[in-house]
């Protein structure tokens, strides 16, 4: 199945990229040469084994941290290309995260975190506590508007971060490990919750996991190993074109 | 994101209590310390501030300081008053001398003797009787605080309760009779000895045989003088020193701050509320920021600009600022305000809440600045690490 057969058009189109921490004898390479292309509209995994470059390759993808080698494209924009605060804006207008850690503010309440893009968006902070509101209502939480995130369980405050990273309607959504705090079951759960809430023809998931039981939610599985993608399958595991004919196809040009 | 800042601020409220006690307590050492120097040191050039009328202030060339009285020669005053220029010159006694209560008790008293003829340098506030008085025989005027403390009268002559001294009582001096004519408010000397006024001739009378000396002889110019050349020629023509009323409140205060412990004393108050501001409030507050750091990191990711997340810390630094710093000068002003002027020397001048507020923010700028290093060298890759 090639990006231009699927449901939206390319998310990711990422060429080459590699990226090395530190420098002489501490010098880590994280990534060398990864290639990766996603549709939008779909729910696409990351995985591979620990310290195989997942979490370098989607901060490079969401514009937290540069490259230093290869092409990439997002949703259209190279984050690269953008300077300090113009990235950031990027990612405050593009990319919803979802952390393995909620880093949810204990000192704010639960709706005044869900605000918190909306905020920095520039909403007016009535307005934002309403539609923070109206996005807890969606990932079931309504009524707790007023507690403190640390009163909520592991799955409730994972909900409410996954209300924060969708409440300004980002095209894509980046969750690093979201399920790893959790138990089998609450993961499960809230796995469902991002699969019904974020599957949507202009929007684009992105999951890093090393949760082989959420396998079963990605539309498009791309397996890492030693800083490069060598797979990509479906969430069966039959193997999905990675073919160089199919990449240049997807109009980097030479 | 402002509200957000003061919330994450206050709802952290055992380390946003620590800063402000913090900044409170240094604000509080800092200019209550400040302020009872102040007032101390202004003790010691009281009578030189309550004395306007004096444009120039005529002293052995020995003395130090304002009540290290050297004696001048009786005829020294003649001596200055043949200077032309001056408008007047009257020579003031001012030496201790032993006073004898109604009822016996004794007490070694600053005596203030004023030129019979004008009352130059008398008391500022008569509370009772006039300056006036003091031409009738053996008048004296004693002070108000005197009078409820070191003067007051144990087993009045009449029978009765203790009271304070009064008008019409009848006192020695030295052995010789003396009556109270007046009451005045003073203002208090550094050693805080009771303050009696009379005239000058009947205060060399109170003193004993070998001290019955002028202490010094004060002057003014005749309208159009320059005061600094008059002086240079009243130390040519007698050997006397002559000041300018600022230069001699200048050289006692010098006295003070150079030859006495008492700014060390003070300077090291001062120093350790500083201290203490910035090891409690500054510790805290950069502690703060360090326990938020990872929020700042994750809202560096969700979108929050740089100067924004900076913005965040300057206003908590700022709100600690203003609430630890207004914390401080009000207690600090509560207690200037309750504790009576006689009891402690407390002065604040402008000068004073300027300083504290200088090291509040000091100490707030500091460690936001720390603080904010922490939040620049973020790096927002940082939050998808567990
Ligand atoms: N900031 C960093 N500094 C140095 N090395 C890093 C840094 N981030 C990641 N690495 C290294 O790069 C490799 C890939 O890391 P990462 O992308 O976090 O792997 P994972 O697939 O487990 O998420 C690992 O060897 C890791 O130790
Ligand atoms: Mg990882």
């Amino acid at each position: 199945m090639s990006i231009a057969a699927s449901r939206g058009g390319p998310a990711v189109l990422a060429r080459g990229v590699s990226k090395a921490f530190g420098s002489g004898d501490a010098r880590v390479i994280a990534l060398q040469g990864a290639d990766l292309e996603l549709p939008c509209g779909e729910v696409a995994m990351l995985v591979g084994p620990s310290g195989c470059g997942t979490t370098t390759l989607i901060s490079i993808i969401a514009g937290l941290l540069a490259r230093d080698q290869g092409q990439l494209e997002v949703l259209g924009t190279d984050p690269n290309a953008l300077r300090g605060d113009q990235r950031t804006l990027w990612r405050l207008r593009t990319v919803g995260f979802v952390f393995q850690q909620f880093n949810l503010i204990p000192q704010l309440s639960v709706a005044e975190n869900v605000a918190i893009p909306l905020v920095l968006a520039g909403v007016r902070r009535a307005q934002a506590l309403e539609r923070a509101s109206d996005m807890m209502a969606r990932v079931g939480l309504s009524g707790r508007e007023r507690s403190a995130p640390l009163k909520l369980s592991g799955g409730q405050q994972q909900r409410v971060a996954l209300a924060r990273a969708l409440v300004n309607e980002p095209r894509m959504l980046v969750c690093d490990e979201p399920t790893s705090a959790l138990d089998g079951a609450t993961g499960q759960s809230v796995m469902e919750l991002i699969v019904e809430t974020c599957r949507h023809p202009d929007r684009a998931v992105i999951i890093v996991t090393h949760d082989e039981r959420i396998f079963r939610f990605g539309d498009r599985i791309a397996h890492m190993d030693d800083g490069r993608v060598d797979r990509l399958t479906d969430r069966h595991g039959t193997a999905l074109g990675l073919g160089a004919p199919e990449r240049t196809a997807l109009g980097f040009a030479e | 994101m402002r509200l957000f800042a003061l919330k994450m601020l206050f709802g952290d409220a055992a380390k946003f209590y620590g800063i402000l006690l913090g900044l409170g307590f240094a604000t509080l050492l800092i200019s209550q310390q400040s302020s009872i120097f102040v007032g101390l040191m202004s003790r010691t050039f009281g009578f030189i501030t309550d004395t306007p009328q004096a444009d120039i202030w005529i002293a052995d060339p020995d003395q130090r300081y304002l009540d290290d009285n050297k004696a001048l020669r009786t005829t020294a005053v003649q001596r200055i008053r043949g200077i032309e220029g001056l408008d007047w010159a009257v020579p003031l006694f001012k030496g201790l001398i032993m006073v004898q209560l109604p009822d016996g008790q004794r007490q070694m008293s600053q005596v203030i003797g004023i030129d019979d003829a004008s009352l130059i340098a008398g008391p500022s506030r008569m509370l009772q009787g006039s300056l006036d008085d003091l031409r009738r025989s053996d008048g004296i005027i004693v002070d108000e605080r005197a009078c409820r403390r070191e003067f007051m009268v144990k087993r009045p002559p009449e029978g009765g309760a203790p009271r304070p001294l009064r008008v019409g009582d009848i006192l020695e001096l030295n052995e010789m009779r003396a009556e109270v004519v007046g009451i005045c408010k003073a203002t208090q000397t550094f050693q805080s000895q009771p303050v009696v006024y009379t005239t000058y001739n009947r205060a060399i009378q109170f003193a004993p045989p070998n001290r019955r000396l002028t202490s010094m002889i004060l002057a003014s110019p005749e309208p159009g003088q320059d005061i600094d050349r008059l002086c240079a020629t009243i130390r040519e023509r007698t050997g006397l020193a002559a000041f300018p009323t600022d230069d001699f409140r200048n050289k006692t205060l010098n006295y003070w701050m150079s030859e006495t412990g008492i700014p060390i004393n003070f300077g090291t108050s001062i120093i350790l509320g500083f201290v203490v501001g910035v090891a409690v409030a500054g510790q805290t507050f950069y502690n703060f920021t360090l326990d938020n750091l990872k929020y700042f990191g994750a809202m560096k990711a969700m979108g929050a600009t740089t100067p924004r997340l900076l913005g965040m810390v300057s206003l908590q630094a700022a709100t600690v600022a203003v609430l630890g710093f207004g914390l401080g000068i009000g207690v600090t002003s509560l207690f200037g305000l309750t504790i009576p002027g006689d009891r402690l020397a407390f002065r604040m001048t402008w000068h004073i809440p300027l300083i504290a507020a200088s090291a509040v923010v000091l100490i707030c700028v500091g460690s936001a600045a720390l603080g904010m290093y922490k939040v620049l060298r973020l790096d927002p890759a940082e939050v998808f690490k567990g």
